[in-house]
């Protein structure tokens, strides 16, 4: 593959991808107003649109005509970079997520991930220590909150900042050893090569995914750690309304506070791409040879979307049920129960890894 | 290409150390400081040391540098105070620097090895082959390691239960 076709190929993949995820994250918003209205016993949004589906475009250019106010005694450079950031660091993290196989098209195979290629024996391969990469960029996603927080000269948006910041580190340490035991069965670090790990089925039908391989412990526990990591209910403490106004956003207006809400989804996305690709298989899932050629290509983007929205589905649901935690109970929970038994979990695959070898 | 991102992750790493030293306000300085870090993890990830780039990343931004931040954001540190500075300082500061720099510049420039740049993948990158050396080679100086950072957080729980009580 020559440079100038790696530029293009690279550029298309990653206009796909952006727009994508952006129109994803869009009505990921409408889904939850839509379900969580339906599980309080009221519509959601009805009126623009069939369904309410133009709603989110309703509301985007809301955002963009509202007053872009900015309040006086805020620290002006600073505020202004936080939102920034946050949404930077939540659009970043896509580009390591192996969404499908290898594609030929027009006599070009790729495989369907931003940073992915096809080596010299055409075999898909990527970036080597692509999962650390990832917690890197969730590690980062910090400063956008924290920042925010506190250039806004607001005590509601510092005490939101800082549960929030003191949050997400206290929960990044059991996200990052819960997916420890999955890196030590696939013995890479590569997300391509942590999918190519999981291809292939017991009897014919079942799986081989990592939540069915002894996982599913690691499992809860990323699941939990990464709702504490998007500031999600039950764990929304850094934005809780009835004791903060709206946490570390609520001096931020029009556009900026769109930019946030805007990282707060995305952020949910990309977690939910991780949880699949390390648990869940990434993109593999039945074959169903009794379909024409045709749709077969397209049945890995169809598993792994449907993975997609089954955990965009389960943070709505949960949204929808659970009240919010008291502060010293989420401290305590993170600290001494995820990560104990994150420790445990790591233990006792390490031991079995070993014993196999 | 290789030496031009050299430069410019270079002149990044530099420049953001000045303004770290120059800044008035605690905050931009704590910023200032996530860009060096920032920069010398690009300058070893052209090295083609992905694994130490992106443990750099993770351990220095995204750890050490946020208890930073969370640190000044909870006191509220605001302006430095100026403190009229001393005359030797103000004497001998910048003939200083330089006399020092220059030795620095000498002693490197006895004991460089070869007149070339590294080429990519000469170090070890890959996880794995780091994993080795670290349980193989330098057991000795890892276990030593662990220990004292083991030490340090016994300090701290100590520290943290004395003030609670």
């Amino acid at each position: 593959m020559s440079a100038l076709t790696f530029l293009i190929v690279a550029v298309i993949k990653i206009a796909v991808t952006l727009g994508v995820l952006l129109t994803v994250v869009a009505y990921t918003v409408w889904l939850e107003r839509k379900v969580v209205g339906r599980m309080q016993n009221r519509w959601g949004p009805s009126r623009v649109g069939p369904f309410g589906l133009l709603q989110p475009l309703a509301d985007g250019i809301k955002f963009l005509l509202k007053e872009d106010l900015t309040p006086p005694y805020v620290e002006k450079n600073i505020y202004l970079l936080a939102p920034g950031l946050s949404l930077i660091m939540a659009l970043t993290s896509i580009a390591l997520v192996p969404i499908g196989p290898v594609i030929h098209l027009f006599g070009i195979s790729t495989p369907v991930q931003i940073t992915g290629v096809v080596n010299a024996a055409g075999q898909p391969s990527d970036i080597n220590v692509g999962i650390l990469i990832v917690l890197g960029i969730t590690s980062l996603g910090v400063y956008g909150i924290a920042l925010a927080g506190w250039s806004s000269n607001s005590k509601y948006s510092l005490l939101g900042s800082l549960r929030a910041s003191a949050q997400m580190v206290s929960y990044e340490v059991s996200l990052g050893l819960s997916l420890v035991g999955v890196l030590l069965m696939s013995s890479t670090l590569s997300l391509s090569g942590i999918v190519h790990a999981q291809l292939g089925t017991w009897f014919g039908f079942i799986p081989q995914w990592f939540i069915f391989r002894g996982q599913f412990v690691a499992f809860f526990i990323y699941m939990m750690a990464a709702f504490a990591e998007t500031n999600r209910i039950p764990f929304d403490l850094p934005e809780a309304e009835t004791e903060l106004v709206a946490g570390y956003h609520t001096e931020y207006s029009a556009m900026k506070f769109a930019m946030f809400f805007m990282a707060e989804y995305a952020n949910m996305v990309t977690v939910a791409c991780i949880a699949s690709v390390m648990f869940l298989g990434g993109w593999s899932g039945p074959s169903l040879p009794f379909l024409p050629v045709a749709v077969q290509a397209f049945l890995p983007l169809l598993w792994f979307s449907s993975k997609i929205f089954f955990f965009l589905f389960l943070y709505i649901w949960i949204r929808g049920t659970l009240p919010r935690f008291r502060y010293d109970q989420l401290m305590a929970f993170g600290w001494k129960f995820l990560f104990p038994l994150a420790l445990a979990n790591v233990v006792v695959t390490a031991f079995f890894v070993a014993i196999r070898a | 290409m290789h030496q031009f991102l050299f430069l410019l992750f270079g002149a990044f790493c530099v420049g953001g150390a000045i303004n770290l030293l120059i800044q008035r306000k605690t905050i931009n300085s704590a910023l200032s400081l996530i860009v060096v870090m920032g920069s010398l993890a690009l300058i070893y990830l052209l090295l083609g040391a992905e694994f130490v780039a992106i443990v750099q990343v993770i351990i220095y931004a995204g750890a050490i540098m946020v208890l930073y931040i969370f640190v000044i954001m909870l006191l509220n540190a605001g302006q430095e105070e100026d403190a009229k500075g001393s005359n030797v300082a103000k004497i001998f500061g910048i003939p200083g620097l330089f006399a020092g720099g220059m030795i620095g510049i000498w002693v490197l420039l006895q004991h460089r090895p070869e007149e070339k740049l590294i080429p990519i993948g000469a170090l070890y990158g890959p996880a794995d082959k780091v994993g080795m050396m670290l349980f193989t080679k330098y057991l000795l100086a890892f276990e030593v390691t662990s220990i004292l950072v083991l030490i340090a957080i016994m300090g701290a729980v100590v520290l943290a239960r004395r003030s609670n009580s």
